[in-house]
């Protein structure tokens, strides 16, 4: 390992620990100006007794200051204890690792199809450009980058489960309880539905940044003398332009990995996929405060690991960035 | 025997939009007939900025799809429609670049002097012939596996010339061999472009550097916001220049530091305003009525192909 | 060239022009007709149930067809429109506020700057649906959480934008000089650097619009937003869900469709203004 590879990962991993610092406390913070009360919440209307009521406040520390409860809140989040989530009355990290799980099949194939279909798509309308299937891509990504991912889910569901029947509507699991129990035949045909939706809705970034791409690629200078010296049609795509719009493209891709857990919110929420993002909401709507602050945490995680990627993939596999004249010079 | 390369009356225009969407034509190349032989280095001498380089697309057929043309282009006499430019270019028709941004930034040297080759025979005849070709040029072994960034700026140019010689043209068109190199590089690619020539290329070298197209050029056409004023002996660049017959060639040539150093008044116009009449006559000291008003046709005078209604033929 | 092709040149130069001025005021008055027909429209009479024409496919007399409780869903979907226009607006003037304080803080000093730039990175750390449902939660949910989540979570990409553009106006030629000139802070501000800056600042601004809008529906279906009885898309979609398996279909179809055309409406003008403004992007 280098001296640059070794700074590399210096100044990442403090980037890491800091943004991370700032992302618990900013969340933490935010629920703290809510007014939620956890008492309430924790009690769901039952009634009890002021005594009882004194005693849970005191278990809540509702009435601590905030850089106390901060402070206790960042020491529990470094032992690894990010408390018990209110409605599932399991530690938050389980509810988490569980439910994370499930997301991360989605997204992952979701990631994964829209991936290879966008750039394929990218690939053919740039090529074409201004023909009618550069026109139809352009439309395609418009109207997807345009309408709400959920809508896009309603339609999938109306044609798929209600008209063609093909899936069963109300898979749903009831919030609350923990879903392990259903067959593994049951969980695919459950993911169905949520991947293509979601694959669908990441097709058009992708493809339209890989339209846009090869578009200016192929008015390049060198794409220009690469076409003086007789290179034409695919080869020539494939020769000079394919490997340098990959590059950005995945790059891209990693760094959409914010959408794509926004993605994954809503359409778990449409399909009842028993996720993190379903997850996530109903912890919001339940003031569940310590499984949503475990699942922003846990997000922004996520979100970090796929920029990291992307910065990683440039860092090794760019000529220009690995060899150390380059950066030096610029 | 018909000359190697014939252009006529070749016009290259494009629309432009500015602010507010307004639409406007942009005519870069106007009026353009010249021609190149055999063992000849024909100098294209313009002021940069302007769109020499596109005679060079114009003539390998890679243009934008929204330029307009017009015009003839001849190969040994015969029209070159797009199927023949496709053809020849990269073959009979080299084209040597103005900088390195004209090499693929993620690709090594290695590959981009070979090219596109469709079977691994025909690859590996070329990579023999590469590696003889950068012997030529004293460029190592090591340069086969570098990436365009790690190239100085004279390998680059050497690594370009290269790209050319890889298929044995007939001719050659070199856009700005020399801005950017110091002075032995420039003297070192100088030598090489006469080299070619001696073998028999022929070969348009497009320019902006006085200098350049002095030393190495058989003939010089000099555009003037896209028009053709003069095409003339080089050797007529000698001496006070007594037999450059336009005006603004003479006084290009009186510019030059070893010979007057007179400097003129007036500077060039746009290109979105070209004047009517003779481009040149808003700063020519010897305009006559019809300048203002109708654009001279290019005619032959002493040897020399001149657009002028009052050429400077006395000697003065 | 002959003197009919540039005259023809000159016609198609007209049109690209006039086109996309056309263009973008009907798209305007479309978006202004939709936001004021609230204002027109007796939300009592649309939003009273009528049991006598429950759940109806749609139909001339019900284009969009009609709700369980025999409400008519163009009225509401338009009705929806208005709300989301109404949402948008409001959260694109907070959000364009914040970006442009922030990008002006930043040209202070280095440390402001680090401090806006670390904001705005922590800002993109949190998916932005998750961020929203955050921040609206703060503010105790309903309208006011919705507009103050939604105005508080769309000013990064033209902080951004006016960030380092202010930057590169800066660090120029002609702003050392004034400097130089002992011009006030102010005065080169007005003069120089706000008319570079306001193009930027008004296409950010409308294509804020779009996202804000889709963000509003967003969380108003996954229950955050606006209450329940509102006629918000996104509480009209959520509602829908219980009926699609009865196949009621046009209870999703058509509000979400029109959710989806009045951002592309809005991306429209978006484009067409950033063309006017820089024809650059009109170059192709």
């Amino acid at each position: 390992m280098n001296n640059r590879t070794k700074t590399f990962i210096r100044n990442k991993a403090i980037h890491f620990i800091l943004l991370m610092l700032a992302v618990a406390i900013f969340s933490f913070v935010l629920l703290e100006l809510s007014p939620i009360d956890p008492v309430n919440a924790y009690l769901k209307q039952a009634v009890i007794s002021p005594e009882q009521r004194i005693m849970l406040e005191q278990y809540w520390g509702v009435n601590q200051p905030l850089t106390t409860k901060i402070w206790g809140w960042l020491s529990n989040l470094l032992q690894g204890n990010l408390g018990t989530s209110l409605i599932y009355r399991v530690p938050v990290v389980d509810v988490i690792v569980e439910r994370f799980m499930a997301s991360f099949v989605l997204m992952f194939f979701s990631w994964i199809i829209s991936g290879f279909l966008g750039f394929g798509l990218g690939i053919v309308a740039g090529k074409n450009k201004g023909g009618w299937i550069d026109k139809l891509v352009k439309l395609y990504c418009y109207i997807l980058q345009s309408a709400p991912s959920f809508w896009i889910g309603l339609l999938i569901l109306i044609i798929f489960s209600v008209e063609l029947g093909w899936f069963p509507i109300g898979m749903s699991v009831a919030i609350g309880t923990v879903s392990s129990d259903a067959t593994i035949w049951q969980w695919l045909a459950r993911l169905v539905l949520p991947t293509l939706t979601l694959s669908l809705v990441g097709v058009a970034p992708i493809a339209m940044y890989t339209r846009n791409e090869l578009v200016n690629v192929l008015s390049s200078d060198y794409i220009l003398f690469a076409r003086a010296r007789g290179e034409s049609g695919w080869p020539l795509i494939e020769r000079q332009a394919l490997r340098n719009i990959l590059l950005p493209a995945l790059t891209l891709q990693f760094q959409n990995f914010a959408e794509l857990f926004g993605g994954a919110v809503l359409v778990e929420q449409v399909f009842s996929y028993p996720g993190i993002g379903q997850t996530a909401v109903a912890a919001g709507l339940q003031s569940d405060v310590t499984l949503l602050l475990g699942i922003v945490l846990v997000s922004a995680v996520f979100v970090f690991v796929g920029n990291l990627l992307a910065d990683v993939m440039y860092f090794f596999v760019d000529p220009r960035i690995r060899e150390n004249e380059y950066l030096d010079k610029n | 025997m018909s000359k190697l390369l014939e252009v006529e009356k070749l016009s290259i225009s494009f629309s432009q939009y500015f602010k507010g969407l307004e639409q406007r034509e942009l005519k870069v190349l106007s009026d353009l007939t010249m021609d190149v032989d055999d063992h000849e280095i024909l100098a294209v001498l313009g002021s940069s900025g302007s769109g020499k380089s596109l005679l060079a697309h114009a003539i390998l057929g890679i243009l934008p799809s929204n330029a307009k043309i017009a015009g003839s282009i001849r190969y040994k006499g015969k029209e070159m429609d797009d199927e023949l430019k496709e053809e020849l270019r990269g073959k009979k028709i080299s084209f040597i670049p103005q900088s390195v941004n004209n090499l693929n930034p993620l690709m090594k040297v290695k590959d981009q002097v070979i090219g596109y080759t469709e079977s691994e025979e025909e690859k590996q005849v070329l990579v023999k012939k590469q590696r003889e070709i950068f012997n030529q040029y004293n460029l190592s072994e090591e340069v086969d596996e570098m990436y365009p960034f790690q190239l100085s700026g004279g390998m680059a140019r050497k690594v370009l010339i290269s790209t050319a010689l890889l298929n044995d043209p007939e001719i050659i068109i070199a856009d700005e061999p020399t801005p950017g190199l110091d002075e032995q590089a420039v003297e070192e690619t100088i030598n090489n472009l006469v080299e070619l020539k001696e073998k028999g290329i022929g070969m348009i070298l497009i320019t902006h550097d006085i200098h350049t197209a002095i030393e190495t050029s058989d003939r010089i056409a000099i555009l003037y916001l896209g028009y053709v004023i003069e095409i003339t002996d080089t050797k007529n660049f000698s001496g006070d220049g007594k037999n450059l017959l336009h005006p603004y060639t003479r006084s290009l040539y009186r510019a030059l530091p070893e010979t007057h150093f007179e400097l003129t008044e007036g500077h060039q116009p746009s290109y979105q305003h070209i004047p009517k009449g003779c481009p040149y006559h808003e700063n020519c000291p010897h305009q006559v009525r019809e300048c203002h008003y109708e654009l001279p046709e290019l005619r032959e005078l002493n040897g020399t192909v001149i657009r002028c209604f009052n050429p400077l033929v006395d000697g003065e | 060239m002959t003197k009919t092709e540039e005259n023809k040149q000159g016609f198609l130069n007209l049109n690209l022009r006039t086109k996309t001025l056309l263009v973008t005021v009907i798209a305007l008055i479309i978006l202004v007709s939709v936001f004021l027909s609230n204002f027109l429209i007796d939300h009592q009479a649309v939003l009273t149930s009528n049991f006598y024409n429950i759940n109806q496919a749609p139909s001339f007399e019900h284009l969009f067809g009609t709700d369980w409780m025999g409400r008519d869903m163009f009225m509401r979907t338009l009705l929806g429109l208005g709300i989301s226009i109404g949402v948008g607006a409001f959260a694109s003037v907070i959000s364009t506020v914040v970006a442009i304080l922030l990008g002006v803080f930043s040209s202070v000093n280095t440390l402001v700057d680090e401090v806006v730039t670390a904001i705005i990175d922590l800002f993109g750390s949190i998916p932005h649906i998750l961020l929203i449902i955050l921040v609206s939660l703060a503010f105790g949910g309903g309208y006011y959480g919705v507009i103050m989540a939604v105005g508080l979570t769309h000013w990064t990409p033209l902080a951004r934008v006016l960030r380092a553009e202010i930057k590169k106006i800066n660090t120029s030629e002609y702003i050392k000089l004034s400097n130089e000139f002992g011009k006030s802070k102010l005065w080169i501000a007005k003069k120089h650097i706000f008319p570079l800056i306001i193009s930027q600042i008004i296409v950010g601004v409308i294509l804020m619009f779009p996202h804000a809008i889709m963000h509003e529906a967003s969380i108003s279906f996954l229950g955050f937003g606006l209450p329940a009885h509102e006629p918000a898309i996104g509480i009209i979609l959520a509602e829908s869900m219980k009926y699609l398996s009865m196949g009621y279909w046009w209870l999703a179809f058509y509000p979400g469709l029109s959710l989806l055309l009045l951002v592309l409406l809005f991306d429209l003008i978006g484009e067409n203004v950033h063309r006017l403004l820089d024809p650059q992007s009109a170059q192709e």
